[in-house]
């Protein structure tokens, strides 16, 4: 693992190192943070001074705080939504391609059921339906999102599958968990790896667009996409405000996007 | 001089490993006109990297170090790509060992003909279909006239290898470089290539570069012999010359490799263990790609399963193991009925029928350690674990001649072929089985690692005392190892008995046809057999 780390490309050595410092301040916010999470303690749409590192933002709280506590609450959320997603999706993807026959019929036709349903719109009607709180919001998110995973991973797992060396652990007797998690997972691991970056970005773009149409993360915790909603109206005065949190938003998705161009190239044996 | 193609002192590098490495030592080579030269060896002797390089070619991630090529009074070494690209095609030009997937799938075969004289200004295309047709003829194709306008996919596999050696004839090349192309063949469409490479080489008079691993079949053809390994030259001399009188130990043991084992006694009343009945069976459900099968599997003996491919002695394998359930007859194994389906199988039953594969590579998990790969039967059959399967585990790397010292903590990827296929002999013997179903095991193995394969499979039988279900379309494997012989063709047994009995005249038409097709050791056992195969033709 460490002389992996050491032959990394720097592309690849910046991207992990935007991640390690998103996750770094995620973690030790209380620490980071000059004033409390949704105190309220200046003006409106105050410039940057050395009181307010980043001026305040639409009712007076320290955006530098907010910019704090706001990467805590949507990677952490991102990252719990992405790691449910790939359970699942990998899960039964595995066993559909394992087990074959009905079982993968069944469960195909369900997942295309799901997909055939513009995620938005979906996520808007189930998160309107049973109201926005944070376990709904990463339930709903980490199913339909499950449903990307599925696809990917029954198709990596059909590859697999029909290897002799699957074929002599059948020969054997071994049971399905068996063959799914010696047999299959470890060499389905990389290109699914690949994709769990690039699944992060796109749950933590989504859970963004939910919050700045008002039912992701509800106020007043703060989040990166919901305070570019907050202070959309800041754009029209000419104040800079609203692009601090967009511009994060956009600097961890380059950072994991790095890191997972790095993996896919790993996991592919392509060569630069 | 009249020296073609002269290399001196050729040296190859590969990368690997983050540095340069020598593959070939230095080897020097001359061709004339109308020769056949033979470059032979085991994977790794560099043979093809030869051939590659004969053409200044190299694969990527090698790179020619030092020394000459010169064809035809040009230098190769660091010609330039221009200079190259007017060489290659029209002074020498390359078959490729798999026909298949050397041709573009989505073209016409004649079409891929005329590409490269029209490219090379040569002719015009309609001229080009003229001479590929004329070509066709000449190397045996049938229905030369149409036969060009068929999709790669139209035509067998020793149509395709021919409709290759007719392509790279499209340009009128001097020399040719035959690499293996007959090594992916069954015996019988081998013969039809080889006789299409003698009417290249002695009716046209081209001279060619023949690399391949079978010294039978280079004996053929090629006037003079290079043995090669490890990319140094072992042997250097005339077919004949070196057939009689191999000068070099290795070169002997590449010879000796097909010597015939002891037979063993064999009564009526050994016990069977393995009793096929009238079985059949389908992939699609309407028609049957074996049927009507009866065979007796006698303990401690051998039974070899032999037919081209397209046979269906693979897929019998899959009916016997339950992975493809028959729809009719009985399977009794160890007095027993078994149920025709996999998953109704008890594990007792499943322990005692193990299977080993062609491809060791595929055969083996990539993930994991040899350790894990032996020790898996033990604790799944036998709850054997912790220090008492490390013993055991060991104690089977012993009997499969490894060092368990040095192999029990690899990956299966850090093995070569033969270690591998070493490795799932282990994991079929942990399972202490009764027979083991072995499928083409060595045909993926270089000859002199199949051998030693073939070698500890009979001796490990002498041991244990298991039956193996040999499936092979290798004649010569199984003239060394079998006690009974079927015979395969299309789906159906038409001949099966005591090797012996089976060998000896009377045949059915096709075994003779089969035992026919194995080349021997003779350098003029092709022209004969085309001499009396034409002959009885007309």
């Amino acid at each position: 693992m460490l002389k992996l780390l050491k032959q990394s490309p720097l592309s690849a050595r910046i991207g992990m190192g935007i991640v390690l410092l998103n996750c770094l301040v995620a973690v030790f916010a209380p620490l980071i943070a000059p004033f409390g999470e949704t105190k309220v303690v200046g003006d409106v749409w105050e410039s940057f001074s050395p009181q307010f590192y980043l001026g305040t933002d639409h009712i007076g709280r320290d955006l530098f705080t907010r910019m704090v506590y706001g990467a805590r609450n949507t990677i952490a959320l991102a990252f719990i939504t992405t790691i449910l997603s790939f359970l699942f999706g990998s899960l039964l993807g595995f066993i559909a391609a394992a087990k074959g026959g009905w079982t993968d019929q069944l469960l195909s036709r369900v997942i295309d059921i799901l997909m055939a349903f513009p995620t938005l719109i979906f996520a808007l009607m189930i998160l309107s339906v049973l109201g926005s709180s944070i376990p709904t919001l990463i339930f709903t998110i980490a199913i339909l999102d499950s449903t990307r995973v599925y696809r990917l991973s029954r198709a990596v797992a059909m590859d697999i599958e029909v290897m002799e060396f699957v074929e002599a652990a059948r020969l054997r007797g071994e049971g399905l968990w068996w063959i799914i998690s010696h047999e299959i997972l470890p060499n389905a691991l990389p290109p699914l790896i690949a994709e769990f970056g690039l699944r992060f970005c796109f749950v933590f773009l989504f859970i963004a667009s939910l919050s700045f149409l008002g039912l992701g993360l509800q106020p007043p915790l703060a989040d990166w996409g919901g305070m570019v909603r907050e202070n959309a109206g800041a754009i029209t005065f000419g104040i800079y405000i609203p692009l601090i949190p967009a511009g994060a938003i956009a600097f961890l998705t380059v950072g994991v996007n790095l890191v997972v161009d790095w993996f896919l190239h790993l996991s592919s044996g392509l060569h630069e | 001089m009249d020296n073609l193609l002269e290399i001196k002192n050729l040296k190859l590098e590969a990368y690997y490993e983050d540095q340069w490495r020598p593959i070939v030592h230095g080897v020097s080579l001359n061709l004339k006109k109308g020769e056949v030269l033979g470059l032979i060896g085991e994977s790794g002797a560099g043979k093809s990297t030869i051939g590659l390089a004969a053409m200044g070619y190299t694969r990527q991630g090698c790179r020619i170090a030092s020394g000459s090529i010169n064809l035809e009074g040009k230098e190769l070494f660091n010609a330039s790509p221009e200079d190259l690209r007017v060489v290659r095609g029209s002074k020498i030009a390359y078959v490729a060992q798999s026909a298949a997937a050397s041709f573009n799938p989505s073209h016409r075969v004649i079409k891929q003909y005329a590409e490269a004289p029209v490219h090379h200004g040569l002719m015009g295309h309609s001229q080009a279909e003229k001479e590929a047709i004329e070509i066709y003829r000449r190397l045996f194709l049938p229905t030369p006239e149409k036969i060009g306008y068929r999709y790669p996919h139209e035509l067998s596999g020793g149509q395709l290898q021919r409709a290759m050696v007719a392509m790279a004839m499209s340009c009128k090349p001097d020399i040719i470089v035959f690499d293996e192309p007959t090594t992916a063949l069954d015996v019988t469409t081998q013969i039809e290539v080889l006789a299409a490479v003698k009417e290249i080489t002695e009716k046209m008079n081209k001279a060619a570069l023949y690399i391949t691993h079978d010294l039978a079949v280079v004996a053929q053809v090629a006037h003079r012999i290079m043995v090669l390994r490890n990319g140094r030259l072992v042997e250097e001399n005339e077919t004949r010359e070196l057939i009689q009188n191999p000068k070099e130990t290795y070169t002997r043991e590449l010879l000796n490799v097909r010597s015939l084992r002891e037979d063993k006694a064999f009564t009526d009343k050994m016990e069977i263990i393995l009793e096929v009945q009238n079985v059949a069976a389908t992939y699609t459900g309407d028609k049957n790609v074996v049927e009507n099968i009866d065979l007796n599997v006698r303990r401690g003996r051998t039974i070899a399963l032999v037919g081209e491919s397209g046979s269906g002695k693979s897929t019998l394998a899959k009916v016997i193991t339950g992975l493809l359930p028959a729809i009719n007859g009985s399977i009794k194994f160890l007095g027993k009925e078994l149920p025709r389906k996999l998953k109704d199988r008890k594990k007792q039953d499943l322990r005692k029928m193990q299977m080993i594969y062609q491809m060791p590579d595929t055969a083996l998990n990539p993930k994991q350690t040899v350790r894990k790969v032996i020790g898996r039967p033990l604790q799944f059959y036998f709850g054997i674990h912790g220090k008492k399967a490390d013993a055991r585990i060991r104690e089977l790397l012993v009997s499969i001649e490894l060092d368990p010292d040095s192999y029990i903590d690899r990956l299966t990827t850090e093995l070569s072929g033969g270690e591998k296929q070493r490795i799932c002999i282990a994991r079929a013997l942990a399972a202490e089985p009764d027979l083991i179903i072995c499928d083409e095991v060595t045909s993926a193995l270089d000859q002199l690692v199949g051998e030693g394969i073939l070698n500890l499979l009979q001796d490990l039988q002498n041991k244990t005392n298991m039956s193996y279900l040999f499936i092979t379309h290798d004649l010569a494997t199984v003239k060394a190892i079998a006690d009974n012989i079927v015979i395969m063709l299309q789906g159906k047994i038409i001949e099966q008995g005591e090797k012996k009995k089976v060998l000896a005249p009377p045949h059915h038409e096709y075994t003779d046809k089969l035992l026919a097709s194995v080349p021997e050791m003779d350098p003029d056992w092709l022209d004969k057999l085309l001499e009396e195969r034409a002959s009885t033709f007309i």
